[in-house]
């Protein structure tokens, strides 16, 4: 089978000992939570660690729980937890249901949410063995020079493909990073970047240790709907997070992430003026999913025809619309 | 009495219609010169017929009815499986073990101009490393296309062909030390489909073709096809494209070899032909067979993809003999695609015709078949992409000319449902639309079309039993078609598909007169009986099927009766799990074993208790006088007791060989079987026509299978195998990336099981399972296959499903959302859907 690289195994007790590790070996540690994205990339020395760290054995990264503030999750809270907890489902129901959809129950057992936060972007060109991408060449993400998407690319376009990122950042969510110089809270949307070889702000002694769902974000009406082949398993190959405020009768605003796109999730914008004031109908939906397929471009960067991609942008903004009014075509 | 009588006279002889066509070369004899291998003496004829039996061959051996045979029954091995403890290859430790990797060639098409494994071979850990001039000879599954190496000796073939093979202390080691070695290619220009393949002779993918790239070509015709096709009223044309897929077995190919100071080589592999590996192990290695043992451990899976000789049995072997220690390998899922063998894919251009009555008139076919880098079992693929592909339905006349070519990508070869589940996509769409055409409903067309029981196709196959009928009438009913069928709401539809598939192939692939298989049973005074055979199980039960027979003819219960398989030390030939074969033939040469002890047990009680054999019933763990059970009766371990004290130690052998049987033409062996399962399938649809995505809500399987031994292993088969086509169908794509900046074709697009989608349990129809039981005559109580049939439908009924939904001919694997937009998009679908339903309603008498 595929072997592991040979690497150190570390597992503190304490926040303040994982961000020691860091800080000790800057830039040769891989941080490590429930591994289901992890290992396999290990595997394939996609990631070649001196040290791995493990956060199994912090238990503060494990609270979940409610306040003025809002709703504080654990960044090491499982997919499943995620999906269950009641706060979550009758808040913010989108990003339960997102977390419902990631992979298998399996995965969802061990994977965490600040794994599926941070989950490294996916292309097919480089989610491959070592003999594979030598064969291609190798790419730019790792180990190579030329981008295999976007030939003469200098940028890596590789996918974000986590499906709780684009429902938190539909709701406002806000991410805690902590670091050697303390915490700091930085808006869900601001955490990515659009570089597919790294596509979050963290640096290499930092790691995401809780979400916050702000208390004024409640009382939104949220939808999530991902593409994928086949009903488990896999990775977008497109998704959709909506947050609406408003009534059917007259919506106030909107708020539309579609990504699996490129390496950061797409904010829509201009959709005040699409939906301010109207009425959450068919006419609507058909406006802001044009605007959609004008501001998303798929690329041939997930295994999935980009064309096709494309085309269902519409569909998808439009049936998440639906979702959150409970109206069918 | 048991005894071997003649054979009663066969059928008369088929009308000679087949004309061989002047392109056809004949295939060359294995090795041109040779006397004729004592294999191959000629046997006394009563060796060759099969023994009669009072009770006969379909019916119960004790008295009215059957006891174990027809039950719910569970599986030998299966309480093993579920529990963790069956060993797979790789469970398998020995002391002192070696773990080995395989360096693959990173460019489709390349000369090896260089091989430097020194620095590999310096570091610590690394016992040996191998290169193919240490395993120069040619091997290959079908003797007359012996062209592959254990190792590529002078150039690379397909991203992901073998070229040399570390032993180390570990895993770790050995694949780390691939990457020490260095390879010098001079990189060639690569073919990597089938019209390139014909377009350029000149960029020779492998040197054993006798010209250009061409693999095999067949061209065959039965009865006057123009004419008949010319008198037709309806004539469709249309091209199809069968995508290419793999097995997808869970287990990945896995062996340990063991070579020992006296010389010997024990092997264990998962293969599902231990045989046809322990000829060719002694061909490549150069040892004979008779200091080679091949086990088969617990197999988890195959479907056809582990059923030749792979590189990591010959590699493992000679790595042993030359470290004088045990060695692994274990291939990772990535190298099962590139070992691969799987579903060719076909281009098939059809012209069927058919009267406005329904009758069909005749089927003129041209098929390309892409073999990739190696024959394999190629030249048998492209005499089945035409042998069965009109049945089950009476055809007069067809013609079929197939080309298979070699290119730069992982070898084809056989899937379940061998080299004619991709004629039958076509074949069963191409009905589907002349049913339309001809305003009929496409259950009556086939019904009005099939063949009758005991009849010989055009092509000169015997069929003996046949349930297709009942199949058809089976889904009909189960689905409510009359009902149901082109009324549904747009995006939902039903569709019909239909098969026809051979009990075991007829003839051994190496040319010889010895037993196809053999079983040798062993009976003592213990009560418990251990039965012998090549046997290969490989998931679908076939060891339980003989342990099932010794129980319903001795009256054994299931937990005494022990299978000794695939042991090439222990077990007589039987030649391995392909073609649907196992219960057929093992099945019948274990009913002839067990039915002599049977008989002498029954014989010794008889005379004890003073009645007549046929009174004595040996059933659930008794022995008794069916006259007068209870006065006259035993435990059956007190009646083995007697016999062994009467007949002495009780022990016997049966065996298998098929009657002559083929058309009289070359090639007229290939589809020729001593029976045929039928299938018949309905699907069921629910299509998104805003994103393309396709829903089978339900498949009805209907199945005959001469006699289900066990109903529940029976619908495993069926269930299994509805889901693999329907997994085809609509999901699977063995494809590969062209050429880029910075990289060359032919590199597989994602092989894993993340990235080649196989449908989860939730993407999984219903399936229901309709068994029939036809009772061939033939069969060990009248059984027939189960194990690949059952595919065959699969694909077009959901093709057909699909248009009665929305109107779209999906013509082309996969029916992917993609696909089906696409579809969509052209012209008026939305239009054609409307005249179908219409033209339904107007002509729906005449069905």
């Amino acid at each position: 089978m595929l072997t592991l690289p040979v690497f150190e195994w570390v597992s503190p007790t304490s926040l303040d000992g994982v961000l020691r590790e860091l800080a000790a070996r800057p830039g040769e540690c891989l941080l490590v939570a429930g591994g289901t994205d992890a290992v396999p990339n290990l595997k394939h020395r996609l990631h070649e660690p001196k040290r791995v760290v493990s956060l199994a054995g912090v238990a503060e990264l494990r609270a979940a729980r409610e306040d003025d503030a809002g709703l504080h999750l654990g960044a090491r809270l499982t997919l499943t937890e995620l999906s269950r907890l009641p706060a979550l489902k009758r808040d913010f129901p989108a990003v339960a249901h997102a977390a419902s959809l990631v992979a298998s129950p399996q995965i969802r057992n061990m994977g965490t949410l600040g794994g599926n936060l941070c989950l490294d972007t996916r292309c097919t060109y480089y989610n491959q063995t070592y003999l594979w991408r030598e064969a291609v060449g190798f790419c730019l993400k790792k180990d190579g020079t030329v981008c295999h998407v976007v030939p003469q690319g200098r940028r890596c376009v590789a996918a974000h493909s986590s499906d709780v990122a684009p429902a938190l950042i539909a709701y406002g969510a806000e991410v805690e990073i902590a670091g050697p110089e303390g915490r700091r809270l930085v808006s869900c949307d601001q955490f990515f970047v659009g570089d597919g070889i790294h596509n979050n702000i963290l640096k290499s002694d930092e790691l995401v240790t809780r979400v916050l769902l702000p208390a004024a974000a409640r009382g939104q009406h949220g939808a999530y709907r991902k593409l994928r082949p086949r009903g488990a398993i896999d990775f977008p190959m497109l998704s959709v997070a909506v947050a609406v405020r408003g009534d059917a009768k007259r919506l106030e605003s909107a708020r539309i992430v579609v990504s699996a796109l490129g390496a950061k999730p797409r904010l829509l914008g201009g959709l005040d003026a699409l939906v301010a004031g109207k009425a959450a109908d068919e006419t609507t939906f058909a406006a802001v999913a044009a605007a959609a397929h004008k501001q998303c471009r798929p690329l041939t960067n997930v295994p999935y025809d980009d064309d096709w991609r494309h085309a269902m942008v519409p569909v998808f903004v439009t049936r998440a619309l639906r979702d959150v009014f409970g109206v069918s075509a | 009495m048991t005894g071997r009588k003649p054979r009663p006279k066969q059928m008369a002889a088929p009308r000679k219609t087949a004309r061989r066509a002047a392109t056809v070369r004949p295939d060359p004899p294995p090795t041109p010169g040779m006397a004729i291998p004592a294999g191959r003496q000629m046997p006394q004829d009563a060796r060759l017929t099969p023994p009669v039996h009072e009770a006969g061959r379909t019916g119960p051996p004790n008295g009215d009815a059957f006891h174990t045979i027809g039950k719910r029954n569970r599986k030998v091995e299966g309480l093993a499986k579920v529990t963790g403890r069956a060993i797979y290859a790789d469970d398998i430790a020995l002391p002192r073990m070696l773990h080995a990797k395989l360096l693959r060639s990173i460019h489709a098409h390349a000369r090896i101009v260089d091989i430097d494994a020194s620095e590999a071979l310096a570091m610590p850990g690394v016992r040996a490393v191998i290169t193919g001039r240490d395993l120069p000879e040619y091997f290959g599954i079908i003797p007359w296309t012996q062209d592959e190496q254990a190792l590529c000796e002078s150039k690379a073939r397909y991203v992901g062909d073998a070229i040399a093979a570390v032993a180390a202390d570990s895993e770790l080691v050995a694949e780390e030390a691939l990457r020490r070695i260095k390879v010098r290619y001079e990189v060639l220009p690569a073919i990597t489909d089938i019209d390139e393949a014909l377009a350029h002779p000149e960029i020779q993918v492998n040197e054993k073709a006798s010209e250009g790239n061409l693999s095999k070509h067949v061209h065959l015709e039965f009865g006057p096809v123009d004419e008949l096709l010319e008198a037709s009223d309806e004539v469709v044309e249309a091209e199809y494209w069968y995508e290419g897929s793999t097995h997808g077995p869970i287990e990945p190919h896995c062996c340990v070899a063991e070579f020992d100071a006296t010389g010997f080589l024990t092997l264990w592999s998962s293969t599902q032909v231990a045989h046809y590996l322990h000829r060719d192990l002694a061909k490549v290695l150069g040892l004979p067979t008779q200091r080679i043992r091949v086990i088969q451990p617990v197999v988890g899976g195959a479907f056809g993809g582990k059923s030749e000789p792979f590189s990591l049995e010959f590699c493992a072997s000679k790595l042993s003999m030359i470290t004088g220690r045990p060695v692994k390998i274990l291939y990772t899922r990535e190298e099962v695609f590139y070992a691969h063998r799987g579903r060719h894919p076909m281009r098939l251009n059809y012209r069927t015709g058919i009267r406005r009555d329904g009758t069909l008139t005749g089927t003129d076919a041209r098929i390309h078949i892409d073999g990739g880098a190696y024959s394999s079992f190629g030249l048998v693929t492209t005499y089945y992409s035409g042998q069965l592909l009109t049945a089950p339905y009476a055809m007069p006349a067809y013609r079929f000319d197939s080309t298979r070519v070699f290119t730069n990508k992982p070898c084809c070869g056989p899937k379940r449902g061998h080299g004619s589940v991709q004629p039958r996509f076509a074949f069963e769409c191409q009905l589907d639309k002349l049913a339309e055409r001809i305003g009929m409903d496409p259950i009556a067309v086939r019904r009005k079309n099939t063949m009758s029981e005991n009849a010989r196709t055009v092509n000169g196959l015997r069929v003996t039993s046949n349930g297709f009928l009942e199949c058809l009438d089976q889904v009909e009913r189960a689905s409510d078609w009359k009902r149901r069928w082109r009324k549904l709401p747009y995006g939902r539809g039903l569709g019909v598909a239909g098969s026809m598939y051979i009990s075991g192939t007829n003839y051994c692939i190496y040319p010889n007169e010895m037993p196809q298989s053999a079983v040798q049973l062993k009976l003592d005074r213990s009560g418990r009986a251990t039965v012998f055979c090549g046997i290969s199980d490989i998931g679908q039960g076939a060891d339980s099927v003989l342990a099932y027979i010794v129980c319903e003819e001795l009256g054994l219960d299931l937990r005494d009766v022990r299978v000794v398989a695939a042991d090439t030390d222990l077990t007589p030939v039987d030649l391995g799990s392909y073609s649907s074969r196992e219960t057929f033939m093992c099945g019948n040469a274990c009913l002839d074993a067990a039915r002599q002890l049977r008989e002498r047990i029954a014989e010794t009680l008889a005379e004890r208790w003073g009645v007549a054999k046929g009174d004595v019933v040996l059933a659930n763990g008794m022995a008794v006088a069916a006259s007068d059970p209870r006065k006259h009766a035993l435990s059956v371990k007190d009646a083995i007791q007697a016999a062994e004290a009467r007949h002495g130690t009780l022990g016997s052998v049966g065996w298998y060989q098929s009657p002559k049987l083929g058309g009289d033409y070359r090639g007229g062996t290939i589809g020729a079987s001593p029976a045929y399962s039928f299938t018949a399938h309905v699907a069921e649809v629910d299509c998104d026509a805003e994103t393309g995505f396709v829903s089978v809500k339900k498949i009805w399987v209907a199945h005959d299978c001469g006699r289900a031994l066990s109903p529940v292993a029976v619908e495993g088969q069926m269930e299994g195998s509805a889901y693999m086509g329907f997994g085809e169908a609509l999901f699977e794509t063995h494809t590969f990336k062209p050429a880029a900046v910075g990289h060359g074709p032919g590199i597989h697009h994602g092989p894993s099981l993340l990235d080649y989608r196989m449908p989860t349990s939730l993407d999984t129809p219903e399936l229901e399972s309709l068994i029939v039981e036809s009772v061939d005559p033939e069969g060990p109580y009248g059984a027939k296959e189960a194990g690949e049939g059952p595919l065959h439908p699969s694909v077009p009924a959901i093709a057909n499903a699909i248009h009665d939904a929305l109107g779209i001919r999906c013509d082309r694997l996969p029916f992917s959302p993609p696909a089906v937009m696409n579809l969509l998009r052209q012209g008026d679908a939305r239009a054609a859907w409307e005249r179908s339903r219409a033209g339904h309603a107007t002509s729906g008498a005449r069905g």
